[in-house]
C-alpha cells in the first residue's frame, strides 16, 4: 500500500488529500486540466502540449497496462504531474515493460492518487482550468495556497522553447522503433516541420504518407526554411498561449506568402490563424479527450477526434479569405479552416490520434494531395 | 437527413418468450423503439407473443398483437395493418429470423414492405458464417481457422486439420444452443451429431480453439451518412471458451493500450461497413492472444443485443432508442445526447467508473445439468453494478446477485474458522480452478487467501493477471483488517478502530454484512457506526461524458467519495424497489409491475424513484423513472438511498420476493411502506397465523403442518396423510418444493432442506391429487375488493403454477364453485387488510374449493391478466396504495362469461439442457411464457402452442402411454378424439390393452427397454407426431426419460398430463379448420369484456 500522503492544492482554495506515487520526493505545479480519454495515459503524459500542465485523468484506474517503449509521443514525460482516482499497483499487457509509477519516478515526476477526480472535474468544469501544486510537503494550507497563487498563469505564456528541438534534424521513423504501422513507402515529399512541441505520431503519420520530414526549432527563420525548398510546411502542436509565440507568428506570415502547401495542427492551427489576422482566446477548461465530435463542413461527415487544447481560434474573427472547414459539435467552436485560394489548411484537433480514434487520418493524405497538386501547378508554370 | 416521411406505419417485431439467451433486454430495446417511433408520429404496430412485456402494454404501440411470432401470423398482421416498414432489429434473433422468413416467403415483396434498421443482405452476411468469414477477409482481418460441415462424415475428417480442443458451433441457433468444446474424438463425434440436428439448416462450424484468449466486445452504431461511433468497449473477465452471456464482463476495457484499442476500433468500423449495417447498433466480438496481441474477429450481431442493453445502461447512451431514430432516417449529428441534452449523440461516451456484469445461474433447478460453463449459454439473468474501481464494482455485483453472498468472500463463517487448507484441499481447489463454473469467482477467492500466486491462478484459469491482482487486493485488505480485529471483537472493536480504516474498506466495496462478519458485530451495528462517523456513500451520476458537461438526468450509483451529486427534491416521492436479477420464478413479470407502478406514480404527480440492479430491464431505463439508483437490492444499499431521499413511502410488493424479503427490516428501521402492512404480508406467509386466520374465516385449506425436525415431519405427514407437498417457507418459484409419497422420501427431503435452508421451517401440506388449480388476482383498498382475473390451470394441482398453462376465464367450473372462489377471495383480502394487489391460488378437488396459497403482492400472472382483460391492475393498485379508493376508480369485477379465451403457456429451457428431466413438478423450471388469445379455446391453445414452440401436427400418429392413475374415461375420450381426427394410435402394451378394451384401436409399440424397434426408433423415423406420456408416481422412469429427450431433439410435441393432451386435441381441431385470425389488444378492448 502506498503510504506517502500528498496534497493537491488549487488556486481557488480547495485542497485534496491523497497518496503520492511516481517520484514522491519532488513536487510539481502547473495548470490543472483534465483528460477524458479512457486509454492512452502514456501518450498523454509524453505529449509536449501538456508542458506546464498537471493532468487529471477522469478514468478512475490508471496504470493498468503499464508502459512500453513505443507508445511515446516524445522522448520524455512532458506533463508536470498527474492526478488519478486510483493508481493501478499492477499492470498487465503483453507489450508492457514496466510500471507507470517507475516510469514517473525515472522521470522525476510525481503523481497523486486517491482523489475524487470526478469532483475535481466538476470544479474545473464550472470554475475553469486553474493553477495547482501537488506536494508531499507538510506546510500549512495557507502557505501552500499562497505558493499556488503566485504561479505564472497560462495566459500569455510561451512554453515552446521548453519543448522544441534544439537542432534541426531529419526524422527517421524506424530508428529504435518497432515498425508497428508497417511503413514501406519511400519518402517522396520534402516536408519542413516547425516544431513547437511536435508529437511523434504526427511525424510517423507524415512518414507513412510518403514524407521526408526535417524538424526545425520553433525559432527558425522563414528564410532558412524557404532556402531548404520544402514541398510542404507543417506547423506542429505545442503547449502554452499561441498569442505569446510571436516569433513563430511572424515566421508564419512570411511562409504563407510563399504559397507552399501548409498544414497545421493544434498550436499550428492557432498560429496560422493569428498569422492570418484572426484572434485566439482561452477556453474555460479546454478540450482534452478522445471522444470529441467534429463535423467536416465540406463532407458533412462526423469525425470522432482526439483533442488537447486550452485555447481556441475565434470563429468570428476569421478574415474573409479563410473558410471554416471543421466545427466542434459539443460547443460549436472552430475546429479547422482553410485558405480559400492558397493550399493552406489546419485543424485544432489531433488527426494523428495517439491517443484516440483514427477517423481524421485522411488529413495527412489531403496534405500530400495539396503538395502533389502544387507540384503539378509548378511544373505547368515552368513549362 | 431529417426523418423519413415516405413511411407511415412501422411494424416492430418483439422477441417472444423469455428463454435462455434472449431475455427482457429485448423488452427494453423494443419498448424504447416503440416509444421513439410513436413520438416521431409514426403509427406503430407491434407483434410479440409474450404478455409479460412492457412493450405489449396497450399504450406503447398503436396496435399491439399478442400473437405467435411465426410466419403465417406475422403475415396476417402485415396483411391487416399494411405497414410500410418493418423494424426487425429490436427483437433479438427471433425477430431477425422472422424477417428472413418473411423475405424468403416473398411476403415483404408481396405487401411491398421494407426492412429498416438492417437489410436482408446484411443480416445474411452477419449470420451466415461463410459469408461473414469472406467479409472479414476482405477487411484484411482474421478469424479463427474453421470449416463448415453439413454432414457427419466430413465433419469427422475436418477436425484432423483443426485439432483439439475444437469448437462446434451450429449455424443459426440462439445463445449457442447445441454448441460445445470437444477435447477428444468421442466427445467431438457426439457434439457434431447433436450440433447438426440443433441447427435449423443442419450445419455446424468446426473451429480452431482460441480458448484462454482475452475476449472483448465493441458496441457500434452507424447512420445513413456512414458516421460510426463506438458506444462502449467491454472486456470479459472470463477468457474465450465461456459464452459471453455466461461471462463476468467489465466495461470499459481495462488492459488494452490505446494503440490496441484503436486497432480494435478500426476493425469494428471496417466490419460494420463491410457487412453493410446501414443504421443502428451492432455488437462485434474479438479475441486477443494475451501473449502477442494477435486479434481475431469472433462474431457480429447486426441488431441490438444483450450486450447493447448492458452498454446502454453502463454508459447512459440508449442504443436502442438511437437505433430506432437512425432507422427512420435521422443521422447521429441530428440527435441530441439524451443525458446532457446539449451535446450531440454523435460522440463516444467516456465513463469515469467501472461497470461489472455477473450472470446469474439457476443450476439448482436442473439437477441433471452440470455446473460447467462453456460456449453454450446457461445463465438465466444478470446483475450489473457501478463502482469507482473494479474492486468496488465486483463486490457490489456479487451482493446484487441475491445468492446469499455479500461480496468477494469473507461473508460466511467458513472464512473465519482459521483452518489452514491441507495439501489435499489445495489439490482439490486446483482441480476446481481448472473448470469454469458458476462459482469459479469464489474459487479464486480461496486460491488467493490460501496464498496461491497470480501466475499459478492465471495459468489454470486464464483470468487476466490485472483482474486477479485487483481481487488479491480485496483479499489482502480483508486479511489485514481481520488481523486488526483479532483480540477485540464486537462493539469493543468498533470503539477502538480508526474510522478511516472502515472508510477504506467501504471504498473497496466491502458490504456492511462482510464488515459485521469480520468484526463480530451485526449489520445494524456497522450501519450505526458508519452513520455516526459519517461514512455514508455519495451518489455519482452516469452522464456519458465523465462530468465534462452538465447533465440533467438523475441516473446515479453509489460510491464512497467526497462529493454527492444526487440532490433530494422536496416533491412527494415514492421509492419502488425492483426485482433484481432475472431467475426462474422471478423475471420480467415483476419488472412489468414495477414499471407500471412507476408510470402510475408519475401520472399522479409523485416523484418515482427506482432502485434496481438488473441491466436488462425497462425499470433501469433512466427514461422510465424520475430518478434511478442503479444499486444492489440489499438492506444496506436500499437504506442508504432511503436515508438520502427520505421518501413518503417505499413499495415492496411489485418486485417479487426480492423487495419483500427486505420489508420487515425496512419497517423496523422506521421506513413507511405503501400498501399492505408488513403484518399483513407476514400473516399470509406465516403458515401458523394464516392457518388460524382461515379457520376463523371458515375457508378450507389442505391439512398442513410446519416443522424443523425430521421426525416431526414424519409425524405430521402421518397425521395429514400422504402424499404431501413439502417446501421451505419464504421461497419463490417452488424452489426446493417436492411431493413426497412415502416416509422414506420425506425423510430424505427434510434432511436436505434443513441443511440448505437452515433458518426456514419446512411446510408440509396434504397434497390434493387430481385437483384443478385456480389463480385469482385482485386489488383491494382496505374496504373494497376488485377481483380482476380468475384463471384455471390446465395441468392439475401439484405442478407449479408458473409451469402450468392457465386459461382465463376458467373453462371447467360451475357457478356455485365460481361464486365460492370470488367470496373466499374477498373475505381474505379484507381479513389481511390488503391495500394493493393480492394473488390467491385455489384447488378444487371433487368440487370442493381449498385455498392453497395467498400472496398479498404482485404475482407472476398480473401482466397476463392485464393483457387478457385490458384492466390496468398495477396502475389501479399503485393508485390505491397512494391513497385513492377503488370506488373512485371504476374497477369492475372479472366477468366469467367473456367473449374471448386467453391462455398463458410456459416455455422451458429443456433444449438448452438436453439431459434434463422434462416432467413437470412442484418446482418451477420455466423461463418464460406466451399468451394465445382468441374467441375459442381451441384457437387460443393453438396460438399458445405455436408461440411456445410446440407446433402441433394436423395429422399422423399419436403415441399414448398412461400411468395406472390415468387409465380413465378422460384418457379414452382423448384417444377417441385423435382417432376421429384420423390419427393412428400407438400405445404401450398395458395402455393399448386398456384402450382396445374401451373401443379405441391402438397398436402396441415397444418401450425403450423392451427391445427394438421401440418407440424411440419410431420417433427418430418420423413415424410418431405426438407423444402423450403421463409419468408414474414420484419419478419418471428411465425409458420415459429417454423418450422425453428424443422428443425434444426431434421437436415432437410431448404431453405429460391428460389435461394438456386434451387441450392440444382442441388445438388440432382448430388448426385443421385452417383459419388464422389475428386481433390486436386494442381491438379486443374496444369490444369490451
Amino acid at each position: 500500500m502506498n503510504t506517502t500522503k500528498a496534497v493537491l492544492a488549487l488556486e481557488n482554495g480547495l485542497i485534496f488529500t491523497g497518496y503520492a506515487f511516481g517520484d514522491t520526493s519532488v513536487e510539481c505545479s502547473g495548470e490543472l486540466v483534465f483528460n477524458t480519454a479512457m486509454s492512452g495515459y502514456q501518450e498523454v503524459l509524453t505529449d509536449p502540449s501538456y508542458k506546464g500542465q498537471v493532468v487529471t485523468f477522469t478514468y478512475p484506474h490508471i496504470g493498468n497496462y503499464g508502459v512500453n517503449p513505443h507508445d511515446v509521443e516524445s522522448a520524455a514525460i512532458q506533463a508536470e504531474g498527474i492526478v488519478v482516482h486510483e493508481y493501478s499497483k499492477t499492470y498487465s499487457n503483453w507489450r508492457a515493460t514496466g510500471s507507470l509509477s517507475d516510469y514517473l519516478k525515472d522521470a522525476g515526476k510525481i503523481g497523486i492518487e486517491g482523489i475524487d477526480t470526478r469532483q475535481l472535474v466538476r470544479v474545473l468544469r464550472s470554475e475553469g482550468a486553474m493553477r495547482c501544486i501537488i506536494t508531499t510537503s507538510t506546510e500549512s494550507h495557507d502557505e501552500l495556497l499562497n505558493r499556488v497563487r503566485t504561479l505564472p498563469s497560462m495566459n500569455g505564456l510561451d512554453l515552446c522553447p521548453l519543448v522544441t528541438t534544439k537542432e534541426k534534424h531529419t526524422y527517421h521513423y524506424n530508428e529504435g522503433h518497432e515498425n508497428l504501422l508497417g511503413i514501406t513507402a519511400n519518402p517522396t515529399f520534402k516536408i519542413a516541420a516547425l516544431d513547437f512541441g511536435i508529437k511523434n505520431n504526427i511525424l510517423r503519420r507524415l512518414v507513412n504518407v510518403g514524407c521526408d520530414v526535417t524538424v526545425y526549432p520553433a525559432t527558425t527563420s522563414y528564410t532558412e526554411i524557404l532556402e531548404s525548398e520544402p514541398d510542404g510546411i507543417f506547423l506542429s502542436n505545442g503547449p502554452g498561449d499561441p498569442a505569446a509565440v510571436t516569433y513563430a507568428i511572424e515566421t508564419t506570415k512570411h511562409l504563407i506568402d510563399s504559397s507552399i502547401p501548409m498544414f497545421g495542427i493544434c498550436l499550428g492551427h492557432q498560429i496560422l490563424a493569428l498569422a492570418f489576422g484572426a484572434n485566439t482566446y482561452k477556453l474555460k477548461f479546454g478540450h482534452r479527450g478522445a471522444n470529441h465530435p467534429v463535423k467536416n463542413l465540406l463532407t458533412e461527415k462526423i469525425e470522432i477526434t482526439s483533442q488537447n487544447h486550452g485555447f481556441a481560434v475565434d470563429i468570428d474573427s476569421l478574415p474573409e479569405f479563410l473558410e471554416p472547414t471543421h466545427i466542434n459539435l459539443n460547443d460549436n467552436t472552430l475546429s479547422g479552416f482553410r485558405h480559400k485560394e492558397k493550399p493552406v489548411f489546419c485543424v485544432q484537433y489531433h488527426p494523428e490520434a495517439a491517443p484516440g480514434p483514427h477517423d481524421s487520418d485522411y488529413l495527412f493524405n489531403d496534405f500530400v494531395k495539396n503538395i502533389i497538386a502544387a507540384k503539378a501547378l509548378q511544373k505547368e508554370q515552368l513549362a | 437527413m431529417p426523418k423519413r416521411t415516405d413511411i407511415n406505419t412501422i411494424l416492430v417485431i418483439g422477441s417472444g418468450p423469455i428463454v435462455i439467451g434472449q431475455a427482457c433486454e429485448f423488452d427494453y430495446s423494443g419498448t424504447q423503439a416503440c416509444k421513439v417511433l410513436k413520438s416521431e408520429g409514426y403509427r406503430v404496430v407491434l407483434i410479440n407473443s409474450n404478455p409479460a412485456t412492457i412493450m405489449t402494454d396497450p399504450v406503447i404501440a398503436d396496435a399491439t398483437y399478442v400473437e405467435p411470432l411465426s410466419l403465417p401470423y406475422v403475415e396476417q398482421v402485415i396483411a391487416k395493418e399494411k405497414p410500410d416498414a418493418i423494424l426487425p432489429t429490436m427483437g433479438g434473433q427471433t425477430a431477425l429470423n422472422i424477417a428472413m422468413d418473411l423475405h424468403e416467403a416473398g411476403v415483404l415483396e408481396k405487401y411491398n414492405v421494407e426492412l429498416i434498421g438492417s437489410k436482408v443482405e446484411s443480416i445474411k452476411m452477419a449470420e451466415d458464417r461463410e459469408l461473414f468469414l469472406e467479409a472479414i477477409k476482405r477487411c484484411g482481418l482474421e478469424m479463427p481457422k474453421g470449416e463448415f460441415i453439413t454432414d457427419y462424415e466430413t465433419g469427422l475428417k475436418a477436425v484432423e486439420q483443426i485439432g483439439f480442443p475444437a469448437i462446434i458451433r451450429p449455424s443459426f441457433t440462439l445463445g449457442g444452443t447445441g454448441g460445445g468444446i470437444a477435447y477428444n474424438m468421442e466427445d467431438y463425434a457426439e457434439m457434431l451429431r447433436a450440433g447438426l440436428v440443433a441447427s435449423p439448416i443442419n450445419r455446424v462450424l468446426v473451429e480452431e480453439s482460441v480458448l484462454g484468449w482475452k475476449e472483448y466486445e465493441l458496441e457500434v452504431m452507424r447512420d445513413t451518412k456512414d458516421n460510426v461511433v463506438i458506444v462502449c468497449s467491454i472486456e470479459n473477465f472470463d477468457p474465450m471458451g465461456v459464452h459471453t452471456g455466461d461471462s463476468i464482463t467489465v466495461a470499459p476495457a481495462q488492459t488494452l493500450t490505446d494503440r490496441e484499442y484503436q486497432n480494435m476500433r478500426d476493425a469494428a468500423l471496417k466490419i460494420i461497413r463491410a457487412i453493410g449495417v446501414e443504421t443502428g447498433g451492432s455488437n462485434i466480438q474479438f479475441a486477443m492472444n494475451p501473449k502477442n496481441g494477435r486479434m481475431t474477429v469472433i462474431e457480429m450481431n447486426p441488431r441490438v443485443s444483450r450486450s447493447s442493453a448492458l452498454a446502454s445502461k453502463a454508459t447512459g447512451f440508449p442504443i436502442a432508442k438511437m437505433a430506432a431514430k437512425l432507422a427512420i432516417g435521422y443521422t447521429l449529428d441530428e440527435i441530441l445526447n439524451d443525458i446532457t441534452k446539449k451535446t450531440p449523440a454523435c460522440f463516444e461516451p467516456t465513463i469515469d467508473y467501472v461497470v461489472v456484469k455477473i450472470p446469474r445461474w439457476d443450476f439448482e433447478k436442473f439437477r441433471e445439468v452440470e455446473d460447467s460453463l462453456t460456449v453454450q449459454m446457461k445463465s438465466v439473468g444478470e446483475v450489473m453494478s457501478f463502482g469507482r474501481t473494479f474492486k468496488e464494482g465486483i463486490q457490489k455485483a456479487l451482493r446484487s446477485l441475491e445468492q446469499n453472498r455479500h461480496g468477494f468472500g469473507f461473508d460466511k463463517p467458513m472464512y473465519f474458522d482459521g483452518t489452514q487448507p491441507s495439501a489435499a484441499d489445495l489439490d482439490h481447489l486446483r482441480t476446481r480452478l481448472r473448470k469454469r463454473t458458476s462459482l469459479s469467482i469464489f474459487d479464486v477467492c480461496d486460491a488467493l487467501r490460501y496464498g496461491m500466486s497470480t501466475q499459478e491462478i492465471y495459468d489454470v484459469t486464464g483470468y487476466d493477471p490485472w483482474f486477479l491482482e485487483q481481487l488479491r487486493e480485496i483479499v489482502q485488505e480483508a486479511i489485514s483488517f481481520m488481523n486488526d480485529v483479532e483480540g477485540t471483537q464486537g462493539e469493543l472493536f468498533l470503539q477502538n478502530i480508526d474510522s478511516e480504516r472502515i472508510l477504506r474498506m467501504k471504498r473497496m466495496g466491502f458490504s456492511d454484512v462482510q464488515l459485521a462478519m469480520m468484526t463480530g458485530t451485526t449489520l445494524l451495528q456497522i450501519r450505526n457506526y458508519r452513520k455516526q462517523h459519517n461514512i455514508i456513500p455519495v451518489y455519482k451520476t452516469v452522464d456519458t461524458c465523465a462530468a465534462e458537461f452538465e447533465s440533467e438526468t438523475p441516473y446515479h450509483y453509489s460510491t464512497y467519495g467526497n462529493e454527492n451529486e444526487s440532490i433530494r427534491t422536496d416533491k412527494k416521492k415514492v421509492i419502488i424497489l425492483g426485482s433484481g436479477p432475472n431467475r426462474i420464478g422471478q423475471g420480467i413479470e415483476f419488472d412489468y409491475c414495477c414499471v407500471q407502478a412507476v408510470y402510475a406514480a408519475r401520472a399522479a404527480g409523485w416523484e418515482a424513484i427506482m432502485i434496481n440492479c438488473n441491466p436488462e430491464t425497462v425499470s433501469t431505463d433512466y427514461d422510465t423513472t424520475n430518478k434511478l439508483y442503479f444499486e444492489p437490492l440489499t438492506f444496506e444499499d436500499v437504506m442508504n438511498v432511503i436515508d438520502l431521499e427520505q421518501p413518503d413511502g417505499v413499495v415492496v410488493t411489485f418486485g417479487g420476493q426480492t423487495p419483500l424479503k427486505l420489508a420487515q427490516d425496512l419497517v423496523a428501521s422506521g421506513v413507511t411502506l405503501l400498501g399492505t402492512s408488513v403484518d399483513g404480508i407476514d400473516l399470509a406467509e406465516d403458515r401458523k397465523r394464516f392457518g388460524e386466520l382461515l379457520d376463523s374465516l371458515k375457508i378450507p385449506v389442505p391439512q398442513w403442518g410446519t416443522t424443523m425436525s425430521e421426525d416431526e415431519a414424519v409425524e405430521i405427514a402421518g397425521r395429514i396423510g400422504y402424499p404431501v407437498l413439502v417446501r421451505p417457507s419464504y421461497v419463490l418459484g417452488g424452489r426446493a418444493m417436492e411431493i413426497c409419497y412415502r416416509e422414506e422420501s420425506l425423510r430424505t427431503y427434510v434432511r436436505k432442506a434443513l441443511q440448505n435452508f437452515p433458518d426456514r421451517p419446512i411446510l408440509i401440506d396434504h397434497f390434493l391429487e387430481n385437483a384443478f388449480e385456480f389463480d385469482v388476482d385482485c386489488v383491494a383498498d382496505g374496504t373494497d375488493v376488485a377481483i380482476v382475473g380468475v384463471m384455471q390451470h390446465i395441468e392439475e394441482a401439484g405442478i407449479h403454477s408458473g409451469d402450468s398453462s392457465c386459461v382465463l376465464p376458467p373453462y371447467n367450473i360451475n357457478n356455485e364453485q365460481y361464486s365460492t372462489i370470488m367470496e373466499y377471495s374477498r373475505r381474505m383480502a379484507r381479513a389481511l387488510n390488503v391495500i394493493g394487489l393480492m394473488n390467491i391460488q385455489f384447488a378444487m378437488q371433487y368440487g370442493k374449493i381449498y385455498v392453497i396459497e395467498v400472496n398479498p403482492r404482485a404475482s407472476r400472472t398480473v401482466p397476463f391478466v392485464a393483457k387478457a382483460t385490458g384492466v390496468p391492475l398495477v396502475e389501479i393498485a399503485q393508485r390505491v396504495m397512494m391513497g385513492e379508493k377503488l370506488s373512485d376508480l371504476n374497477v369492475k369485477d372479472f366477468n366469467i362469461s367473456a367473449s374471448r379465451v386467453a391462455i398463458k403457456e410456459p416455455v422451458f429451457p429443456f433444449t438448452k439442457f438436453p439431459r434434463v428431466n422434462i416432467f413437470l413438478g412442484p418446482e418451477m423450471r420455466s423461463t418464460g411464457e406466451v399468451m394465445g388469445m382468441d374467441v375459442s379455446f381451441g384457437d387460443a391453445i393453438i396460438k399458445a402452442h405455436i408461440s411456445s414452440g410446440n407446433s402441433l401436427p394436423k395429422e399422423g400418429s399419436v403415441f399414448i402411454s398412461l400411468s395406472p392413475h390415468d387409465k380413465t374415461q378422460r384418457a379414452i375420450d382423448i384417444a377417441h378424439g385423435y382417432e376421429e381426427l384420423g390419427f393412428t394410435v400407438y400405445a404401450t402394451k398395458g395402455t393399448a390393452q386398456f384402450l382396445n378394451e374401451h373401443g379405441v384401436k391402438a397398436t402396441v409399440v415397444l418401450k425403450h427397454y423392451e427391445g427394438r424397434p421401440s418407440i424411440i426408433d419410431n420417433i427418430k423415423n418420423g413415424e410418431v407426431q405426438i407423444l402423450i406420456n403421463t409419468p408414474l408416481g414420484e419419478n419418471a422412469r428411465y425409458d420415459e426419460f429417454v423418450m422425453g429427450q428424443t422428443a425434444m431433439r426431434y421437436k415432437i410435441p410431448f404431453f405429460t398430463t391428460l389435461a394438456a393432451a386434451s387441450a392440444s386435441l382442441e388445438g388440432i381441431k382448430a388448426l385443421r379448420s385452417g383459419k388464422i385470425s389475428v386481433t390486436s389488444l386494442q381491438e379486443y378492448y374496444a369490444m369490451g369484456y
